[in-house]
C-alpha cells in the first residue's frame, strides 16, 4: 500500500492514508470506488493519477442529464448502415436480405462509447483501463439503474449482436458533487470515500508540484490565504482547482508577493459568486491577508 | 451465523456490524463479506488502516462518517484494564444507550414527543363536521374535532405537480425531431427503404419542489395542518424536499417520507428543535442556500416559503438571501396564512423585504386555499415552455384569494 501511495505521489497526487486505503482496496477487490466531495477537491484527479500509475488508458464518461445508452454505451452507425443497404441493392450478394441484415448489424457498424470501450479493452495481459464516470449526480436515475447492472457483472448485451463481457474487471472510479443523492443500491456496490479539502502542507505540495510560484514564501502565503477563505461562510468555497488557477495567474502576472490590489484584481479566480466577492472585498480581504502572511 | 462459535475477531466484527445496523447503517451479508475480504488485505494490527478499510466498505455517504468514526473508536478502543471485556458487545445490545453515547443527543431531545401526544388526543374524536364548511374555515379557528376531520381530508388529497421538459427523448407521432434509430429499424421491414420517418420528443418530468416552512410561535395554529399537507405533498412523483425553520433550519424530508402518516409526523415533530420559538428567516435561508441550495434545488425547482413574515432577524440579510433563492429557483412562491385575514397588508418588515423577489404571494389559511395551491402548482406546467418568468410586482397580490374568508 505504501508503494501505491508513493506511485500516486510520483503521478503528482498526494493521497492521505484513508484515500490510499480505499484506492488500494478498490484495486484488490475489483470494486468500483465512489468519490464524493465539494467541487474542486480533486476527485477527477484521483482517476487520472490512477491511470498513470497503472499505465492504463483513462476512459472518461462525463455525465449529464439525458445521458442515454446511445451516448454512454454504444450506437449503431446509421449513415454507414444506410449506405451499406444501398450498396447491397446495387450488387446483390449471396444470402439475400438476411445476409445484409447480419452484415449491417455486425461489430463493424457499431460505435463503441466509453462504457463499451472500457469493457472491450479490459483484457488479460494489457494494462487495465481506468473508467472514470464523472459527476454521476448529473445523470438521471434511469442511467444509474443501468450502471448498477453493468457494474455488477461487467457485461453489456446488445440485442442485435449478443453479449460483450469483460475478461477482467476494469478499474472504475465514480465521482459525485452531490447535487443529487446517488441511489443506495449503487452506493453499496462501491467502496466509498469522502474527499476533504487538503490540509495546508498537502495543498502546498500540490501547488509546488503543479503551479510553482516565484518563492516558497509566496506559495505558503497563497495557500494560507485560500485556506483561511475556506473557513468563511461563502456560497462557494474555493477548491484546489481554484488555488491552482490563482497560483498560475499570479505567476503569469509576475507576482512576488500578495499585494492587496493584486489579490483584489484576481479574486474572480478564487470566488465564483458575486456576493462572495463583495463580502471578501469589503470585509475579509485586509484582515485575512494580513493574518495569513506569516506564522 | 452463530456468534458464540466464531473466533474472536470475527465475533467482534459481527458485534460491531450489529451496532452499526442499530445506528441505522444498511449492512447486509454482502457488506460483511466485502468487509472480511478487505480486512484480509490490510495489516490488522495497524489500527488506522483497519479503520480506513472498514470505513471504505461500510460507509456509503458523508453524513454517516462522524457516527461511524465515533462508533468505531468506542467499540475498538484500547480498553483500560478495569472495564468489562465485553464493553463493545454490551454497547451493541443496548441501542438506546449507544445512540445517546454516540450521537451526543440529550435526553430532552429524545423525549420531544409532546406534539405527538396532543395529536393523538384529537385522533379519537368523532368526525362529523360539514366538509364544505371546513373547506373555508381558517385553520386557526378549528376545533380539535374539525382538525381531525381536516387531516383526513388533506391526507386523501392527490397533489399533482408542475412538470418540466427533461433531456430524455421519447417516441412521438407529432413532428418534432427525427429518430434515426427507429427509422432504420422500421426501414428494415420495407427492405431497407425508409418509408416512415420516426419522430421523438423531449420527455417531461416533474419539477423538483422545495418547501421551507416556518414553525415559529406565530405560525403555531397552522403548522400541524401544514405538516399534514407537506406529508401528502411528499407522496407525489419527482424530487421533493421539505425543511422547517424558526431560529434554525431542519430538514424534514426523511422523517416525513415514512409510509405511516402518524409515525412520519411524530418523527418530523421530534426532529424540529425550535417549535414555537422565534423566527430568523434570513439566517435560515442562508443556511439553506449554502448547505442545500445546489443539492435540493436541482434543475428548475419550484420553491415554496410558508411563513407569516413576522421576523425577528436581520432584514438586510433576509433581503439578500431571498434574492439569491429567487435567482436559483425557477419559481419562488410565498404562502402566508395571514393573507386570508380580511384587510391584511404585508407591512411586517420581513414580509416587505421579501415581496419584490417573489413570483407569487398566496394565502394558505384554509383547506380551500390549499386545494387552490395544489391546482395552481399543477398548472404551472403550462408556463414551462413560455420561458421567461413573470415576476409579480411588489403590490399585495393577496386578493387572489378572494372568497376564501
Amino acid at each position: 500500500m505504501e508503494e501505491l501511495t508513493e506511485a500516486l505521489r510520483r503521478a503528482a497526487y498526494f493521497a492521505d492514508e484513508d484515500l490510499a486505503t480505499a484506492v488500494f482496496l478498490a484495486l484488490k477487490l475489483g470494486r468500483p470506488l465512489l468519490l464524493e466531495g465539494e467541487p474542486g477537491v480533486g476527485k477527477t484527479e484521483v482517476a487520472k493519477a490512477l491511470a498513470t500509475v497503472l499505465s492504463g488508458s483513462l476512459i472518461r464518461l462525463q455525465c449529464y442529464e439525458g445521458l442515454d445508452l446511445h451516448s454512454a454505451v454504444y450506437e449503431w452507425d446509421y449513415s454507414r448502415q444506410l449506405l451499406a443497404i444501398r450498396l447491397a441493392e446495387l450488387e446483390p450478394a449471396e444470402g439475400g436480405s438476411e445476409a445484409v441484415r447480419r452484415r449491417i448489424y455486425s461489430r463493424d457498424f457499431l460505435l463503441a462509447r466509453p462504457l463499451l470501450q472500457a469493457i472491450e479493452s479490459a483484457g488479460p495481459g494489457a494494462a487495465p483501463p481506468v473508467l472514470l464516470i464523472d459527476e454521476l449526480d448529473r445523470a438521471d436515475e434511469e442511467f444509474e439503474a443501468y450502471l448498477l447492472e453493468l457494474l455488477s457483472d461487467y457485461q453489456i448485451s446488445i440485442p442485435e449482436l449478443g453479449t460483450v463481457a469483460a475478461t477482467t474487471a476494469p478499474v472504475v472510479v465514480l465521482t459525485s458533487n452531490r447535487t443529487r443523492e446517488i441511489h443506495d443500491a449503487l452506493r453499496r456496490r462501491c467502496l466509498y470515500h469522502w474527499l476533504e479539502y487538503p490540509p495546508f502542507d498537502k495543498e502546498l505540495a500540490i501547488v509546488e508540484a503543479k503551479a510553482p510560484l516565484a518563492s516558497r514564501a509566496l506559495a505558503e502565503h497563497v495557500v494560507r490565504f485560500v485556506q483561511a477563505l475556506r473557513r468563511e461562510d461563502l456560497y462557494k468555497r474555493p477548491g484546489v482547482a481554484e488555488t491552482l488557477d490563482w497560483a498560475a495567474a499570479l505567476r503569469t502576472l509576475g507576482a512576488e508577493e500578495l499585494a492587496p490590489e493584486l489579490v483584489e484584481r484576481t479574486l474572480g479566480l478564487l470566488l465564483k459568486f458575486q456576493e462572495d466577492v463583495v463580502v471578501v472585498r469589503e470585509r475579509l480581504l485586509g484582515p485575512t491577508l494580513a493574518a495569513s502572511r506569516s506564522h | 451465523m452463530n456468534t458464540a462459535a466464531a473466533p474472536p475477531l470475527a465475533r467482534n466484527l459481527l458485534s460491531f456490524a450489529r451496532l452499526l445496523r442499530r445506528l441505522g447503517f444498511a449492512i447486509t451479508a454482502t457488506e460483511m463479506g466485502t468487509w472480511q475480504a478487505a480486512l484480509a488485505l490490510v495489516d490488522p494490527t495497524d489500527r488506522s488502516r483497519f479503520k480506513a478499510a472498514s470505513r471504505a466498505v461500510l460507509v456509503s455517504r458523508q453524513a454517516e462518517i462522524p457516527l461511524f468514526d465515533r462508533a468505531f473508536d468506542l467499540f475498538f478502543r484500547p480498553q483500560p484494564p478495569n472495564t468489562p471485556r465485553d464493553f463493545g458487545r454490551l454497547l451493541a445490545r443496548t441501542p438506546a444507550l449507544a445512540r445517546v453515547a454516540l450521537a451526543g443527543v440529550s435526553a430532552e431531545q429524545l423525549g420531544a414527543d409532546r406534539v405527538e401526544s396532543d395529536a393523538t388526543v384529537v385522533e379519537r374524536q368523532d368526525r362529523y363536521s360539514d366538509t364544505e364548511l371546513l373547506r373555508h374555515k381558517d385553520f386557526a379557528a378549528l376545533t380539535p374535532q374539525e382538525l381531525a376531520a381536516l387531516r383526513e381530508l388533506v391526507r386523501s388529497q392527490s397533489l399533482d405537480f408542475a412538470r418540466r421538459r427533461s433531456r430524455r427523448w421519447q417516441p412521438t407521432r407529432a413532428a418534432e425531431r427525427p429518430d434515426f434509430r427507429r427509422t432504420l429499424r422500421l426501414a428494415l421491414r420495407s427492405g431497407g427503404e425508409p418509408l416512415r420517418l420516426a419522430m421523438r420528443k423531449r420527455r417531461e418530468r416533474p419539477r423538483p419542489l422545495v418547501v421551507l416552512c416556518d414553525v415559529s410561535g406565530s405560525m403555531a395554529p397552522y403548522t400541524r395542518i401544514l405538516l399534514e399537507f407537506l406529508y401528502a405533498l411528499l407522496k407525489g412523483e419527482g424530487k421533493r424536499e421539505v425543511f422547517a425553520f424558526g431560529t434554525r433550519l431542519t430538514r424534514l424530508t426523511r422523517p416525513l417520507r415514512k409510509s405511516h402518516a402518524d409515525q412520519a409526523l411524530a418523527e418530523a415533530a421530534a426532529a424540529v428543535m425550535d417549535w414555537g420559538g422565534g423566527t430568523r428567516t434570513g439566517e435560515a435561508l442562508r443556511r439553506f442556500n449554502i448547505e442545500w441550495g445546489r443539492r435540493a434545488l436541482g434543475r428548475g425547482a419550484v420553491v415554496l416559503v410558508v411563513s407569516d413574515g413576522l421576523d425577528r432577524g436581520d432584514v438586510a440579510l433576509l433581503s439578500r438571501e431571498i434574492a439569491h433563492l429567487a435567482r436559483s429557483a425557477w419559481r419562488l412562491l410565498w404562502l402566508n396564512p395571514l393573507l386570508g385575514v380580511e384587510g391584511y397588508q404585508p407591512l411586517a418588515q420581513g414580509m416587505k423585504a421579501a415581496l419584490p423577489f417573489l413570483d407569487e404571494f398566496l394565502p394558505v389559511h384554509n383547506l380551500d386555499s390549499l386545494q387552490r395551491l395544489a391546482d395552481h402548482l399543477a398548472r404551472l406546467s403550462t408556463g414551462a415552455r413560455s420561458g421567461g418568468r413573470r415576476r409579480q410586482a411588489a403590490a399585495p397580490a393577496g386578493r387572489r384569494g378572494e372568497g376564501n374568508a
